[in-house]
This record gives structure tokens, sequence and C-alpha cells, in this order.
């Protein structure tokens, strides 16, 4: 069998990825930032999982405004590093698996929950940063990635509680993959947390949304799902909606985890970065 | 046709990227996605407006791009992660992107976000 053990929810800031890739992590700017994230890749090194279902957005390299899905999965075997105008980041091909990839179409649909499916998908900084901060620079990444790429850049994205379900079919079909071999797989959730890149309010953040955020994503996840688009545009900021996709982190879960680690900084950049990992279902056991 | 009201046009200095400014921003979003190529930068490189001959602008869109005026072309339909396309062409940070946007320098942004963000009365 497979399952879902572990989740991880990160921003995907591309400055993040920069300063890792030009060996920035240690300077004043940066080092706050980085000590916290220490503790994730000691964690990772321990749990090594061996496919990571990464919820993340594209930015205008994959997909464009004459294609917009709401939800699509990379099912191919490769997937190479888009170039968003800086020519490609230099990191590692992200090596997909396609056989559970096309398990998950096919169930996720069959739950109804109507999928893309996407063979051709360059990935950008939303999904090989939160790679970077949780991996460094490996020659290669140590686990398989299945994309799952979320529309937050067109009004509107997917609802949070749509998410939130999403991630539930994700745990039951994981569950049901006939070729497991005790696979282990972790979700992650990627963007956030507040910040808003445009218009005259760019640079807003609200730490005390961000930290009611994380204190109730392990224990009240239910409650999150119900803030409405509005209001995160409000409070987190117009690019700060990307939270939504922590919550097909946190669906995937199912419903005791185990918070193992935590961090969150202002800034990165433009941003308040955050990062949170859980356990759950039979990791808890192992307590 | 008039717009209908939403429940989020009250939030100050912000442009939510929604069916009506998709459609007035469609072709200057394509344009600046196409910056993703190595030959259209070149092109654009070469001659800024030539290159733009090539896109249905509007005449304030064309202008905006030119000018880099980062505010405007939000205004004119533009999505910060396509405009943003524009500034790595120029080498510009996020920071400087955003302090033009909120009438600063770059490093006074960039001091506002060490000193915590802009909270909700910035």
């Amino acid at each position: 069998m497979a399952e879902v053990l572990y989740g991880v929810a990160t921003s995907h800031v591309p400055a993040i990825g920069a300063a890792i890739d030009n060996g920035k992590e240690e300077t004043p700017y940066w080092r706050p930032l980085f000590e916290g994230y220490e503790g994730a890749r000691k964690w990772i090194a321990d749990a090594q999982p061996d496919v990571i279902i990464l919820a993340y957005n594209d930015h205008a390299s994959a997909f464009d405004l004459d294609l917009i899905p709401t939800f699509a999965i990379g099912v191919a075997d490769e997937f190479p590093i888009a170039d968003e105008g800086y020519g490609p980041r230099n990191v590692p091909a992200v090596m997909g698996h396609s056989d559970l990839a096309w398990h998950l179409a096919e169930s996720l649909i069959l739950d109804e929950f109507d999928m893309t499916i996407v063979n051709d998908l360059p990935v950008d900084h939303g999904l090989t940063v939160p790679l970077s901060i949780m991996y460094g620079k490996p020659e290669r990444w140590p686990a398989k990635v299945i994309p799952l790429a979320v529309n937050v850049i067109q009004y509107p994205p997917p609802t949070g509680r749509r998410c939130y379900a999403l991630g539930r079919a994700i745990r039951r079909a994981v569950q049901s993959f006939p070729d497991g071999d005790n696979l282990k797989v972790a979700v992650f959730g990627t963007g956030g947390m507040s910040h808003q890149l445009q218009g005259e309010r760019s640079g807003f953040v609200n730490t005390p949304f961000d930290t009611s955020y994380l204190d109730r994503l392990g224990e009240d996840p239910e409650g999150l799902i119900e803030i409405s688009h509005t209001e995160l545009l409000r409070d987190a900021g117009s690019e700060g909606i990307e939270l939504v996709m922590w919550l097909i982190m946190r669906g995937a879960l199912g419903r005791n985890v185990r918070e193992v680690h935590r961090h969150y900084h202002v800034p990165a950049s433009n941003t308040a970065a955050g990062l949170i990992i859980f356990e759950g279902g039979e990791a808890l056991v192992s307590i | 046709m008039a717009r209908a009201h939403r429940d989020y046009d009250d939030i100050p200095g912000t442009y939510v990227f929604d069916a009506d400014h998709h459609r007035k921003g469609y072709d200057l979003n394509m344009m600046c996605m196409s910056l993703n190529d190595p030959a259209n930068r070149a092109a654009f490189a070469a001659d800024e407006a030539a290159y733009l001959d090539n896109w249905t602008l509007t005449p304030q869109q064309r202008q905006a791009v030119l000018d880099r005026e980062w505010l405007e072309m939000l205004r004119l339909g533009g999505n910060i992660y396509y405009t943003f396309k524009i500034a790595i062409f120029d080498g510009l940070t996020m920071q400087a992107v955003g302090g033009a946007m909120s009438g600063v320098s770059e490093n006074e942004f960039r001091q506002m976000m060490i000193d915590g963000g802009r909270g909700n009365d910035g």
C-alpha cells in the first residue's frame, strides 16, 4: 500500500531560491530565514518520502492566459525547469512518478474532481523553491515529484473548502494505489504566507493573521476552509490567497496530525515566509 | 456593460485579476509572457518599440511598457506575474517594483519589509 504520511507547507518565494543558488544563505539578510529551515532539512533527511505530491501555482511559465486549469496534475516521467525570463534555474530536473500520477488522475476524476492531465509541464519557482528549501542543493532530488498545479492567479482560485476536499480525495487515492510497495508519500502545499506584490498596497504583511493560520492549520483546518476569498485578499494580501493550497496538504493528512516543525520570518523579499511540517496517519503510530 | 460591484473593490491599492481585468489586459500580459523566450528577449532588447508592434496593445498600454509605469500597467489590465517579466528583463528586483508602485525607493521599500512589512494602515 501507499499512504500520505507527511505534510509540508512552505512559501515558494523566488528570491529564496536565488539566495540558495547564489550561496547567500549565511548573509545577515538571509541567515534568520535559513536558520529556521535547518530543522526541516534534518527532518526530511530522516523521513525520506519516496514521492512528493506538490501543490503549487505556475507563474506564467507553463500556462498562460489562453489556458487556465484550476487543478492540473503532471503525469510525465520528467519535468524540465522553466525559463521564467532569467534562463532556467540551475537545479536538477524534476523526476515524476507516472504510475502514481495516472492512478491519482483516474481516481480523482472518478471521485468527481475534474483534473486536467498534463504531460508537457515545465516547472517554475513555485515547485522548485520548496524542493530547494527542504533539500538544499543536491545533485538530484531525493524524491519523485508529482506536480499539482493550482490556479491562484486568475480570480477566482478554487475555494479553500474545495482544496481541502481535494486533499482528502488525494489521501483516499493514494491509499488505493495497487502497486504501492509501502510507498511513503508527502504532500506539499506551497505559497503564502501574507504578501501582496502589486499595487500601492504592495509590501502588505499581516503577521497576526499568519500566526493564527499556522496555529489553526493542525487542529482547526475546517475552520480555515470557511475563510472567503475576499477575506484572504483583505487579510493575507492579493498574493496571500495562495494559502488555499496549504489546505490541499492538510486535507491529505487525515484528521489527526502531529506538528513537527514550524518557522516564520519576515521578510523574504516582499513576503512573510512560513513553513510548517506535520506527520499523520501511520507516521503517528511510531511516536 | 457596467461592471458589477465586487465585495473586494474597497480594498485599497489592490488590482484583483478578475474577468474584467483579464479582458482588458489579455494582450499586454501575453506580450509580457513572450519574454520567457530568449529569442524574444533579444528582439525586445534590440528594439522595444518594434517588438511591441507585434502585439495589439492600446496606445496607453504601449506607452506604459516603454515608460516602465508599473502601476499604470496594472490599471490597464496587467497582472504582476506577467508584467514582472519586464522587470526581470530590466534586472529589477520585486522590491524595486514594489517601491515604484507604492511611491518609495527600493531601499525604503526594502527597509519597510525588514521592519515587518506594510501594516493595515500602510
